[in-house]
């Protein structure tokens, strides 16, 4: 392989940890900026919250479909409930967050610094003096995350609820087998990793979308590509990431013990 | 007062292709000057170096005892808040109209209350010409007045060196005429150190105290006005009177097969020096100096027609 080839991911993958740094050194300078977050915050809700409602009924769905066909052949229907609730708990809230928070907001947010800065907006504001990590990038960051994990939430109540309505209503489940056995296999733990997943993939949306759109070059082509590549990259990351960050808790968390 | 800006050895290279070379200049306090150049030889990039925006490979940039070239990013953006910087197309910022994109840097920068930031914010937008446009959106002005509203958030903090890039670019002649006395009374009033990057001729020919010119990845001249204009240096005369004769060509340079066939061509006579652009209240600025002074100190005999008011402004051709 040329020296080419590697030294240009190397590259990006050094810049973008270089400027996740930069993000981390400046969530603690001061002043924070307070209405530049609640407006980003509201952004991203407005763009997400929709979508993510939608994604989140068939995911729920889907989950009871399979699980609830397999669990049949077992003769355990009693614990259906409880394997909707971990697996959309533990796993398809935090990925439905994760697309969604890439999708809409990721694109968004790289859209949007792409333009600023081929307009040289952003040029304009390191001139005047002011730092755009923490004056936009910081309060970005922190948006996603908070966004995230309240989307995490939306996602798993939607999706627990969706899964009820099509076991009982579709697969003859009884409401109270599915109910009282959510505890049976769940536990409080699994909720906090489906938080802290939510959280962390916020996080890396934001900083590789506003890396990309910060470095986008050559005119509009550059903006839309920028905007490509942020997606793609944000994807990859996220799922690699979900997989490590499931395969420790497995590890660290103790199952539940019947 | 202005503030001198000093710069040594300065090299800049995107990967391998060399940008310019070893450029050593200083802007003197107070002056205007112009970088010139062809299309293509990275003025652009050398105000975006000045002012820390690109690292430089080679050199320094010293400004009030920095070095903008090799400082730490606090230093950096300490130094910046002297400097007022026009960008090419304004660079105002989208989301904001007029108003709060003057009142910006005031408002991160200055504990005034809002109603003094009114004051400042307006005086400036009178001063560009618009008022009246306070409360348009970026999108919604044409380029001219974007430039415009870019100088008024540029200079709102009080500048004590102003970098303007391609001010005429996409301007009429008569709005560039406009904006170009608009730096000379600017100049007058707050006696800033001015750099304009352009390649409008006639802008170099009547505005600035000094002319540099960058050409071919080195800076081939800097100096006095009459100095350049009565330089019968190739490239520094083809450039500033736009003929088609001498070693610039339609690509970066000629190669060499153009350049014999024309070696046996004398260049053209050079025309008459202009006037330099006067204040408009009349009052001559700090730095001004009289018509024909630098070339009576140093013997040199200006084509003939210069100083005089009726002296035309070439408009190309001449081959």
């Amino acid at each position: 392989m040329s020296l080419s080839a590697v030294a240009g991911p190397a590259r990006v993958a050094g810049g973008l940890f270089a400027f996740m740094l930069d993000v981390v050194v400046a969530l603690f300078r001061r002043p924070f900026q307070m209405r530049e977050f609640i407006l980003q915050a509201w952004f991203i809700i407005r763009v997400t919250i929709v979508p993510t409602a939608l994604v989140a009924i068939p995911f729920g769905a889907v989950i009871a479909l399979q699980v609830g066909g397999l669990i049949k052949q077992f003769g355990a229907q009693s614990f259906t409930g409880s394997a909707a609730v971990l697996a959309v708990i533990r796993e398809a809230g935090p990925i439905a967050t994760a697309l969604l928070i890439a999708g809409a907001a990721g694109s968004a947010i790289a859209a949007d610094f792409g333009s600023r800065k081929i307009r040289e907006e952003l040029d304009a504001m390191m001139v005047l003096g002011i730092d755009p990590i923490q004056r936009l990038v910081v309060p970005r960051v922190l948006a996603c995350m908070l966004i995230a994990l309240l989307l995490n939430s939306l996602v798993s109540l939607v999706g627990v609820a969706g899964g009820y309505v099509f076991n009982v209503i579709l697969q003859d489940g009884t409401p109270g087998a599915y109910v009282s056995s959510f505890t049976a296999l769940a536990q409080l733990p699994d909720i906090y990793q489906g938080m802290v997943k939510a959280v962390v993939f916020g996080f890396l949306a934001a900083i590789v979308a506003s890396y990309k759109g910060m470095n986008a070059k050559g005119g509009p082509k550059g903006v839309g590509d920028a905007v490509n590549e942020a997606v793609v990259i944000t994807f990859t990351l996220l799922f690699v990431v979900n997989f490590v960050i499931s395969a420790l808790y497995l590890q660290l968390v103790p199952p539940k013990g019947l | 007062m202005g503030v001198e800006v000093k710069v040594e050895g300065l090299t800049k290279k995107f990967g391998s292709q060399m940008i310019w070379n070893d450029v050593t200049l200083s802007l003197p306090a107070g002056e205007i000057s112009v970088m010139l150049g062809p299309s293509g030889t990275g003025k652009s990039v050398f105000l975006k170096t000045l002012i820390g925006l690109l690292k430089p490979d080679k050199g320094h940039v010293w400004i009030e005892g920095t070095d903008i070239a090799n400082c730490s990013e606090k230093e950096l953006y300490e130094v910046r808040k002297l400097f007022g910087v026009l960008f090419q197309d304004g660079a105002m910022f989208g989301s904001m109209d007029l108003y709060d994109n003057v009142a910006f840097p005031l408002r991160e920068h200055t504990k005034k209350s809002e109603s003094e930031i009114r004051q400042v914010v307006m005086d400036k937008m009178e001063l560009v010409g618009l008022t009246g446009a306070e409360n348009k959106l970026p999108g919604e002005i044409s380029g001219g007045m974007r430039k415009r509203a870019g100088l008024a958030r540029a200079l709102v903090l009080d500048p004590e060196i102003l970098l303007i890039d391609e001010p005429d670019s996409g301007l009429d002649p008569v709005r560039t005429a406009y904006i170009n006395q608009l730096f000379i009374d600017l100049n007058a009033q707050i006696d800033a150190t001015f750099l304009i990057v352009t390649h409008d001729i006639n802008t170099a020919r009547t505005v600035p105290d000094n002319i540099g010119l960058l050409y071919h990845k080195h800076l081939a001249m800097f100096g006095p006005r009459e100095m350049l204009l009565s330089s019968t240096e190739p490239v520094v005369a083809q450039f500033l009177n736009a003929q088609r004769v001498g070693p610039i060509g339609m690509s970066e340079e000629k190669d060499a097969d153009e350049l014999a066939s024309e070696s046996g061509i004398e260049m053209p006579p050079l025309p008459p020096i202009p006037m330099q652009l006067d204040p408009s209240d009349g009052r001559p600025r700090r730095a001004q100096r009289e018509p024909g002074e630098w070339c009576r100190e140093n013997g040199i005999t200006p084509p003939p027609g210069s100083f005089e008011d009726t002296a035309a402004v070439p408009t190309g051709g001449g081959a």
